[in-house]
Formats: C-alpha cells, sequence, structure tokens
C-alpha cells in the first residue's frame, strides 16, 4: 500500500552504527536459503509442494494467505516477516541482496521500486515461469508495473487506481458541488476556503507520489526508460498543466498545510477541515482507521478531469507487487505460491481483508462491484473504483531509481510550498538532482 | 628478593652463567612469554578488534570504492573524499550543525550551570525533586522526546494551534524552515540540561567544606565563593561536559529525523552531516560516499573535541 510511501522511518540509529549495523549483517546473517530443504517443483499439482518459503511483506492480509498455502499444502511452511513498510523494507533487502545473505524468497515491493531492484538484479525474471502468460488476468496500469524490459518482475498484489474521496456532509453544508474537472476542482477549493478559513479543499506538503500521479493523468511521460537508457523531462505542456493549478492552489493559499499520514492529517480527515482526497483505491480502509469520526460522511467520485466531457482518464497511486527474489533457492516453489497469492485463491482471501485487487476477474465480479462500505453511507464504492482502474492512462514508466529521486523530492520542491518558490522551478531543480544521481549511478541520463 | 633466591643455586654457577642464561632467555623464552601475554589480553583484543576496529576498517575500505546500480564496484581512490569536499549539500549540514553548536551548546550548559549552582547551594526547598524533576527529560529516549514535541509543535492541531487559538495570537509555526532549528535546539536542551547539570552538581559535591568554612571566615560572599571556588573547581568537568556536546551536535540525527515527517519542507535529506550520511546510504545506495562523508565527519569532530580537550586541560593545570 503507498501508504507507506510517505511514512517514515521512526527509528534510526546514528550513520555509525549503521555502518555497524552493515558489518554486523554481513558477517551474523544466515543464509536462509541454505535452510530451505525443499524442492518446490512448481509444475506439480498442488498439494504435492513442500518446502520452506521466506516472505517479507507488510501487508496485513498476506499472512492470511500463507496459512491457507500452508493448509491446501501441507508439506509447506511458509514464514512471513514483516521487515518493515516501505522504504524500511527496501532498505534491509538491499543490504541482505548486498551481503548475499538472509535474502527472502518472496518479497513485497511498491511499483515504483521495482524497476530499481529488477535493473540491480535482486528480483528473478519470472516471465518464463508462467508469469507472462498470465497478462491478460490484471488490470494494465499494475501490469506494465511489473512487465519491465521484457521480463515480468513480480505479480500484483494490489493496485491504486486514483480516485476522489470526498467529504460529502462539509460540501452539502456549504452548497458546493462535486468537482469532475481541475477547473472545477480549483473553483470549488476557492469557494469552501472562502466558506470557511479552516476548511480546505485538500492537504499537501510536495508529495512525490501525488505529482508524479498527477502529471501521470495529464498524459505526461517524464520518465522514458530504455535498458540503462533514461529520459527525465519535466519541461512538457502536461507538466505545466499539473504545475499551473497547483501554483494557484498554493498561491491562493487553499492547500491545508498538513502533510500526509502525520496525526494533523488524520485529525483533519474526521474533523471536516479536509474535504477531499486524491489518492488510490486502497484508501477506504485508512480512512476507517484514521478518521473513524467522519463515519457516513465520506463518498467516493471519479478523478477529476483535465478535460470536461471526454472519457475518464486516471492515473496510479501506489500499490505493489510481491516478487521472487534472485537469491531464492525455492524459485519454484516461491512462484507456485506468488500464483496462489495473486491470481488464485489468494486474491478474494486479500479482498475480504480489505485489499483493492489489480485482478480483472475480480474487478468485474458482482460480489466485488456490489460490495456496500457502511463507513461510506453504503455506497458501493468499487463500482468508481474499479472504472477507474481500467482508464488508467498508458504507458507509464517510473525511473529504475525511483526510491531515490522521490526522497529527495521536499529537497528540490519543498520550498515551493513553504517559502514562496515557484513550483516548475523546484520541480527542474528536482529533474537536475534526478539526472545527476542517474549518471552517477552509470545510466545514461539526459 | 634476589637474595632469597642467590643461596639456592651453586655460587659458582649462579656468577658464571647469568650472562649466557640471560641471553638464552631473550632468544628462546620471549614467544612463551608474549604468548601468555596475549591469553589474557586475546579476549580483549578480539572483543575490541571485532567492535572498535573493524567497523572503522570497513568502513575506510569501502570509502575507496564506488558501486554503481549499473557497472558494478570499482577502486576510486580518493574521489569520494574529494567529492565530499566539493559537496555544497555536505557543507551546508556542516554549516547548520556548528551553528546549532555555537548557539545551542553555551545555551544548554549555561542553564545546567545555574541548576547545579542553584540546587548546591542548599538554599532550595525539596532540592532532591527539583534535582530529579530536572534530570527526568534525560530519561526520555530522545526518539520519543522528539515524537512529543512533534506533536506540541503542531501549528494547527498540536499545542503551539491550541495556543495560537485560545488566546489569538500568532506564534510563527516552529516547523517552518525559518524556526526548525530552534525548535530542535529546543528539544535537545529540554532533554540534555538534566544531564549536564548532574554532571556539574557532582563535581560541586566533590569540593570539601572547609574550603567554604575558610571562604566564610575571610569574609567571602556567596558570588566569591561561586567565582573563586566553585567555578575552578568544576573547570575540568565543563570540559568534559562540552565535548559531550560537540560530539552531540555534529551527531545530531535523532530529531531531525522524526520531525522530518512533520516538516519535510524545512528538513532536508542533508539537515546535519549524519542525516545526510543516513539517506546517502539507505535511500541512495551510495555506501561508499556515505563512508567517505562519515569518516571526514568522524575526523572533524576528533580534532574540534581533541582541541578543546587541550585547552580545557591548560585551564586546569
Amino acid at each position: 500500500m503507498s501508504m507507506t510511501t510517505n511514512r517514515r522511518r521512526v527509528l534510526r540509529g546514528s550513520a555509525v552504527a549503521a555502518a555497524l549495523a552493515l558489518t554486523l549483517t554481513a558477517c551474523g546473517g544466515t543464509d536462509r536459503a541454505d535452510e530451505g530443504s525443499g524442492s518446490g517443483g512448481g509444475s506439480a499439482a498442488e498439494g504435492d509442494l513442500s518446502g520452506d518459503l521466506l516472505v517479507w511483506a507488510w501487508d496485513s492480509t498476506v499472512p492470511d494467505v500463507a496459512t491457507a498455502f500452508e493448509e491446501a499444502n501441507p508439506g509447506v511452511d511458509i514464514e512471513i516477516v514483516n521487515a518493515g513498510t516501505g522504504n524500511d523494507q527496501y532498505t534491509a533487502l538491499q543490504n541482505a541482496i548486498q551481503a548475499g545473505s538472509g535474502v527472502p524468497d518472496l518479497a513485497q515491493i511498491e511499483y515504483f521500486a521495482i524497476p530499481q531492484f529488477a535493473i540491480g538484479e535482486g528480483l528473478a525474471d519470472i516471465g518464463s515461469m508462467g508469469a507472462s502468460d498470465l497478462e491478460d488476468s490484471f488490470t494494465p496500469g499494475p501490469w506494465s508495473s511489473v512487465a519491465i524490459n521484457g521480463g515480468v518482475y513480480g505479480l500484483p498484489l494490489d493496485s491504486g487506481p486514483m480516485a476522489l474521496f470526498y467529504n460529502e456532509a462539509v460540501f452539502a453544508e456549504h452548497g458546493v458541488e462535486i468537482p469532475t474537472t481541475w477547473d472545477e476542482y480549483l473553483e470549488a477549493a476557492r469557494a469552501l476556503h472562502a466558506a470557511d478559513p479552516n476548511l480546505y479543499i485538500t492537504n499537501d506538503t510536495g508529495d512525490a507520489g501525488f505529482t508524479t500521479s498527477m502529471i501521470w493523468q495529464a498524459g505526461g511521460h517524464p520518465y522514458e526508460v530504455d535498458g540503462t537508457n533514461v529520459t527525465v523531462d519535466f519541461d512538457t505542456p502536461e507538466v505545466a498543466q499539473f504545475t499551473d493549478l497547483w501554483q494557484t492552489m498554493i498561491d491562493e493559499e487553499l492547500l491545508a498545510p498538513v502533510t500526509s499520514w502525520s496525526d494533523d492529517w488524520n485529525q483533519g480527515l474526521g474533523n471536516g477541515t479536509i474535504a477531499t482526497l486524491t489518492i488510490g483505491a486502497w484508501m477506504p480502509t485508512n480512512l476507517e482507521n484514521g478518521a473513524p469520526a467522519a463515519e457516513g460522511d465520506w463518498r467516493v467520485a471519479p478523478m477529476p478531469q483535465w478535460e470536461a466531457g471526454a472519457d475518464l482518464v486516471t492515473s496510479e497511486n501506489g500499490g505493489s507487487a510481491l516478487s521472487v527474489t534472485s537469491a531464492s533457492q525455492n524459485a519454484d516453489l516461491a512462484y507456485a505460491f506468488l500464483e496462489f497469492a495473486s491470481v488464485d485463491e489468494g486474491v478474494q482471501i486479500r479482498v475480504d481483508g480489505g485489499a483493492f485487487p489489480a485482478t480483472v476477474a475480480e474487478l468485474e465480479s458482482e460480489e466485488f462491484l456490489g460490495k456496500e462500505f457502511p463507513y461510506f453511507g453504503n455506497q458501493k464504492l468499487n463500482e468508481v473504483l474499479a472504472e477507474s482502474a481500467k482508464a488508467v492512462a498508458p504507458g507509464w514508466q517510473y525511473l529504475p531509481y525511483q526510491v531515490y529521486a522521490n526522497s529527495i523530492f521536499n529537497d528540490n520542491v519543498g520550498s515551493a510550498y513553504v517559502s514562496g518558490a515557484s513550483l516548475s522551478d523546484g520541480i527542474a531543480s528536482w529533474q537536475d538532482a534526478t539526472i545527476a544521481y542517474g549518471n552517477e549511478q552509470g545510466f545514461t541520463v539526459d | 628478593m634476589t637474595q632469597a633466591v642467590v643461596p639456592v643455586s651453586p655460587a659458582g654457577q649462579t656468577t658464571e652463567t647469568t650472562n649466557p642464561r640471560r641471553g638464552d632467555r631473550a632468544g628462546k623464552n620471549r614467544a612463551p612469554r608474549s604468548w601468555r601475554g596475549w591469553g589474557f589480553v586475546g579476549p580483549f583484543m578480539l572483543v575490541f578488534a571485532l567492535v572498535f576496529i573493524a567497523p572503522i576498517a570497513y568502513s575506510l575500505y569501502i570509502s575507496v570504492f564506488r558501486t554503481q546500480l549499473v557497472g558494478g564496484t570499482q577502486f576510486v581512490g580518493l574521489d569520494n573524499y574529494i567529492r565530499a569536499f566539493q559537496d555544497p549539500q555536505f557543507w551546508d549540514g556542516v554549516g547548520r550543525v556548528s551553528l546549532f553548536l555555537v548557539v545551542q551548546v553555551p545555551i544548554m550548559l549555561g542553564i545546567a550551570m545555574l541548576v547545579a549552582l542553584a540546587i548546591d547551594s542548599g538554599r532550595l526547598y525539596g532540592k532532591d525533586f527539583f534535582r530529579i524533576s530536572v534530570f527526568m527529560p534525560y530519561a526520555v529516549p530522545a526518539v520519543v522526546a522528539a515524537l512529543m514535541w512533534g506533536f506540541m509543535y503542531g501549528p494547527r492541531f498540536g499545542l503551539v494551534g491550541y495556543i495560537n487559538e485560545f488566546f489569538g495570537w500568532s506564534i510563527p509555526n516552529p516547523l517552518g524552515p525559518q524556526w526548525i532549528l530552534l525548535a530542535i535546539g529546543n528539544i535537545v536542551t529540554w532533554s540534555f540540561v538534566g544531564y549536564n547539570m548532574l554532571i556539574f552538581y557532582s563535581s560541586l559535591r566533590t569540593i570539601p567544606v572547609s574550603l567554604y568554612e575558610a571562604a566564610e571566615l575571610d569574609g567571602a560572599k556567596q558570588h566569591h565563593v561561586i567565582r573563586h571556588i566553585k567555578m575552578p573547581a568544576i573547570r575540568g568537568s565543563i570540559a568534559v561536559a562540552m565535548i559531550f556536546s560537540i560530539i552531540g551536535s555534529f551527531q545530531l540525527f535523532n530529531e531531525p529525523s522524526i520531525l522530518q515527517k512533520l516538516a519535510p519542507n524545512s528538513i532536508t535529506t542533508y539537515f546535519t552531516p549524519n542525516l545526510y550520511t543516513y539517506n546517502l546510504s539507505f535511500s541512495g545506495q551510495q555506501y561508499n560516499y556515505a563512508a567517505a562523508v562519515a569518516i571526514i565527519m568522524g575526523v572533524f569532530t576528533m580534532v574540534i573535541a581533541y582541541v578543546v580537550q587541550l585547552r580545557g586541560m591548560r585551564k586546569d593545570a
């Protein structure tokens, strides 16, 4: 889930301690793969599988899937480890891959981070194991995120097609229409803030994931990746479309200066001072948990459009896949579990647990579409979200080092939010820093 | 002792063989003797080498390589060090912690000193309670302290927000880019005044009471006692507290790292050198460069701490 992109590590040692930990991991890590007893045999019929798997995943529904898989295959023992969420886990995984020991068989990885691990040869290409036949099982957005450079580096677990989550009570109270285009959105932002100075249409303090998703929807392709040849170009009309809108929002102080996933944020969502979120389809559970006070007030509408009256165009925001690592000694068994979790019985288990699937079958099933959400006034959310999943703009690519690029977003763009610098200058500076880093890392970037 | 030994050996032999035997011993017996010594020192040396030497040696080792996502690892000599000296982000961080050091440390130590003198004066009612209360924040883990203050600093729903709303004031946002360093300084001061107070207080307690009595007989006032007895006596511990504080300032990490979540636009990824090395290695996979930066910072800190120590010593003497 992409909420984790924004979550920063809470516990951090000093750099010296980190260096220490690195050495200790290198010395003390046991090679998990060597302990694996079994021969997986992906082609074997279900029930005959045996062996041990180590899975790193923070998603709370994965353990249930593992239990079901173990029940179906008594010879299999799966250990699920929560090695941290998002960046924390990538750090641990990167270290394990570098050290060559302690690498899990499978790891949960957000879409934007997959290219980085794929190019670093940390992930196995599972295309030849049967994954390349599964293209039609998934919606296009998530599939394009795992099918990179002619290989397949994981199977989608969930997806985050964007939609407009809005507090209906607030809109009704001030007599403001729900925006369907970004122009209307700006008007609504002005109307709401004028009606109550404490009320904002949304919050933003600079979020790389949100920014790239907005550019994605506008039809921009700032990143073009072909092997190690990378192009970064934010100087395009599509990017300008976004920065013009957002610069106006910033200049007129229509954005709550609250950072997503903070305590303030949850309070704002709960007490009606933050009226909308344009965010991924995995949001409902987070809203229920984070803002219980606003139960019954929130609804979901399609993502506002850049062009009025045209076909719906959306983008993805977050979501993650489960990937088999190159270091796995049990790749066949790992792949068998992966299929179980991402296209077979596992999907329903995860949907029941609140996940938003990336599989076409679930997204089209009546049961899924017809599900009512009490928190959202019994709205059938999945109808809106599934439409959004189908309308994701094609052709988007992430950088092969997006994790790092996102981590320096606020260094470059942040001053636009707090010190009156220009947003497009900030994004230009982000582009320069991203290009410099890419070239340092051996890519050919321009 | 020698007298006791000599009679045992035949007299003639002793004098004759002393020299050859000595030579003998030097030639043959040295090895076993030194091994026995190692038997005692060995366990310590092993742990010392593993825990202290190895990480530093490893950092030095990786700092002369460069690993790229594409192209693998290659030896680059001192390139990483040269790059660090030309890196504006690194110097930005160094400048920030230096400013922090120059402003925050004197304030913190000054308050700690005042509190220590106040407690030591014996004129305070509820001295023990006061002492414990001032020391208490030190027992709060740094991460928890930073989180706690982070909530209070919240300009909308935090304490600052409530104060603004209640009194109709407009306290500037402590988490804004202009005030963030001050906000961090406040957290660090809050956390460490008690600790430094305890260092000062404990050395104040070592002053013999007879000195005070003598001073009283000589008609010295309280401020004379402080200036001529107490201050000279705790000069050594001031130097110690200063060295700890210098190291602490250069290693500033926990507070900015926690507050970064709340104020991502005020605290950059290179806000302090430590935060910079952390982000270089863990978000950027630039372990090699991060190691070079860490070593430069380590040497830098050592030099400054050493200079302060020398000065402290000289005053002491």
